[in-house]
């Protein structure tokens, strides 16, 4: 997977162990430590940069295998560390002080204050924003941070301010910033009676689908629910963000790293997005639009439908 | 161990109640005797605070005059300038703060001191001893954590004050948008302030019909409600001092003065259970994060 993406065009790409200490705890994804040391190597023989991801909040009282993950990213010659936790940054900054330290989306470092208080407490030289801002917010933003700013431009979609959501582990047990999981694999069953099929979550019916409704994986926040109202989706209908049409605007604004969200993808799906988007970045360099890139991944997006999500502030 | 009694508190408002009730709360909350701390403010949505600003002006001077401590309690997901700036203008006050959200924090002068929230993502010792390098000398830890985790930061920082989360619907999740207004087909900018109609949150139920979250504005919330089901030994072992009590309509003296008979000794935790007023129960009693499980698990389980 880290191969096609850098085959394919993308000039850094983020990963995690394969344990807790990741935002991305699902089974089969995700390196062993001489995994990730050869994909380093692999990495740097085609200029390539490769970024750790320690982006979870260490349990309390087992905080030294985050610790512990931290110096595994350094001693496989990661380029960068992805983190959120106070924890992880203090021990980075404190035991590494030649690594470059990134900013996760995790931390939730929505304004500039937060940003600068990272920067100066933490050295951070890079933060991944939120996908809550819009593309002005964004702008905005860029112009008071003082260091480099990462946006999300293709994949999943949380509807919550990543790092702020604990709705999986009130059903569960298990969320993001405990556990590195969200909706977890563990909790998921389906019941089919008649033609529908119902999604379980903890037990809990988080959806149901008619014959021929298009299902993906059943993420708590991307269901049906009932209220006074009626019933319907509660957060926002599944659809998978797009901004490509918007890689102009962030350009401009000065964002100097764009995302896309790899994980719990196949091979296919990530050479067929870093080169799209590769394109896209080359053409814009060129002067030219992107137009003809942007149709290019219509057809892989969740539920068929993509959206360019806050950036266009639509019904904020 | 600490063996001062365990104090109650009471945590800032997280609905949106109109200027007079939430004065009348307030003046009833300023009568009730157990009661030692209120947080006031704004905590979850920018648009709410300029409509609501005098009267939490108001109510903080009624709560001093009965000798309660006033601390104030900044936005959980600020974003807009308004937004930014309200946290800012509570710091330069000088009087104690909470803290919601990292972006208050170059705000605080060396040496002063602040209390950290529970929308704060401190979930270890690590990250609680940063905190209190930088001035923290009071944390309500996240709501997600167990009372073994919390044990674990006060083992590593005993001087941190420890005020934990103890009756209400709990706060899950933030966003940038609002689903509240959205459910009424409105947008954020054009809200109607919609969520003023749901004085506990507006309840969720899955298409089963199983009670599960609350849309209370941009802040997602559990449709259960938080409530003790451990021992006051179990609360001291693990260093805490304070129970937060959050607010709710309906007869919250009646949820103070039980608080205050668990705190004394006077009821166990199923004693606490069944003196609850039915009235601030807007949902079932769960307590389920306490012991590391999921949150939504029933009260009085373990």
């Amino acid at each position: 997977m880290l191969r096609s993406a850098i085959e394919a065009g993308a000039d850094s790409v983020y990963c995690g162990l394969r344990d807790e200490t990741n935002a991305r705890n699902f089974p089969g994804l995700n390196f062993s430590a001489a995994e990730l040391a050869d994909s380093v190597a692999f990495a740097h023989q085609r200029a390539a940069k490769v970024l750790v991801a320690v982006n979870t909040f260490a349990r309390a009282g087992a905080t030294d295998a985050w610790r512990r993950a931290v110096d595994t990213a350094v001693a496989a010659g990661a380029d960068a560390l992805i983190a959120a936790d106070l924890a992880v940054l203090a021990y980075a900054r404190d035991q590494h002080p030649g690594l470059r330290l990134h900013l996760s989306v995790q931390a939730a470092a929505n304004s500039a204050d937060a940003i600068a208080f990272y920067a100066a407490n933490y050295g951070v030289r890079r933060v991944v924003l939120p996908r809550v801002l819009s593309a002005q917010e964004v702008a905005a933003l860029v112009g008071e941070a003082p260091v480099e700013v990462e946006a999300f431009v293709f994949g999943g979609l949380c509807v919550m301010a990543e790092g702020r959501c604990a709705l999986s582990s009130y059903a569960t047990g298990r969320s993001p910033n405990l556990s590195g999981v969200c909706s977890p694999p563990e909790a998921v069953s389906f019941d089919r009676s008649g033609g529908a099929l119902t999604p379980r979550l903890a037990g809990l019916a988080i959806d149901r689908f008619e014959a021929g409704e298009t299902t993906g994986y059943p993420t708590l926040c991307k269901g049906r629910f009932s209220t006074a109202q009626g019933e319907g989706y509660l957060f926002e209908e599944p659809v998978s963000l797009n901004a490509m049409g918007l890689l102009k605007a962030l350009r401009a604004a000065g964002v100097r790293a764009v995302k896309i969200e790899g994980r719990q993808r196949g091979k296919a799906y990530v050479a067929r997005v870093a080169a799209a988007f590769r394109g896209a970045i080359d053409a814009l360099e060129r002067g030219e639009e992107t137009a003809p890139f942007e149709k290019l991944l219509t057809d892989l997006a969740e539920g068929g439908r993509e959206t360019a999500g806050a950036y266009r502030k639509v019904w904020r | 161990m600490n063996q001062e009694p365990l104090s109650l508190t009471l945590g800032p408002l997280l609905f949106n109640w109109p200027a007079a009730a939430m004065l009348d709360f307030y003046r009833s909350i300023a009568q009730a005797s157990g009661i030692d701390r209120v947080y006031l403010g704004e905590v979850v949505c920018g648009k709410r605070a300029p409509l609501l600003e005098a009267a939490q002006v108001e109510a903080a001077d009624i709560l001093e005059r009965s000798g309660k401590q006033v601390v104030w309690s900044t936005p959980s997901l600020p974003i807009t300038r308004r937004e930014r700036a309200s946290a800012q203008d509570l710091i330069r006050t000088g009087g104690l703060i909470e803290l919601n959200d990292i972006s208050g924090l170059p705000g605080i002068q060396a040496g002063a001191s602040f209390v950290a929230g529970p929308f704060l993502n401190i979930y270890n010792e690590a990250a609680a001893a940063e905190l209190v390098r930088l001035g923290c000398r009071r944390l309500c830890p996240n709501v997600e954590l167990s009372l073994q985790a919390i044990a674990a930061i006060h083992a590593a920082c005993p001087e941190l004050e420890l005020e934990l989360f103890s009756f209400g619907r709990l706060p899950l999740a933030l966003s940038g948008r609002c689903h509240h207004a959205h459910l009424h087909r409105l947008q954020r900018d054009g809200c109607q302030f919609v969520c003023e109609r749901d004085p506990d949150g507006l309840a969720v139920e899955t298409l089963e019909g199983d009670g599960f979250l609350a849309l209370n504005g941009v802040m997602t919330m559990s449709q259960g409600v938080q409530v003790l089901d451990v021992s006051v030994d179990d609360l001291r072992t693990a260093g805490i001092g304070a129970l937060r009590l959050s607010p709710h309509s309906g007869d919250m003296a009646g949820v103070v003065a039980a608080y205050r008979r668990f705190a004394d000794g006077a009821i166990d935790a199923a004693g606490l259970l069944a003196e609850l007023p039915p009235s601030c129960l807007p949902g079932p009693p769960v307590s389920g994060y306490l012991a590391g499980a999921a949150g939504m698990r029933a009260a009085g389980r373990a």
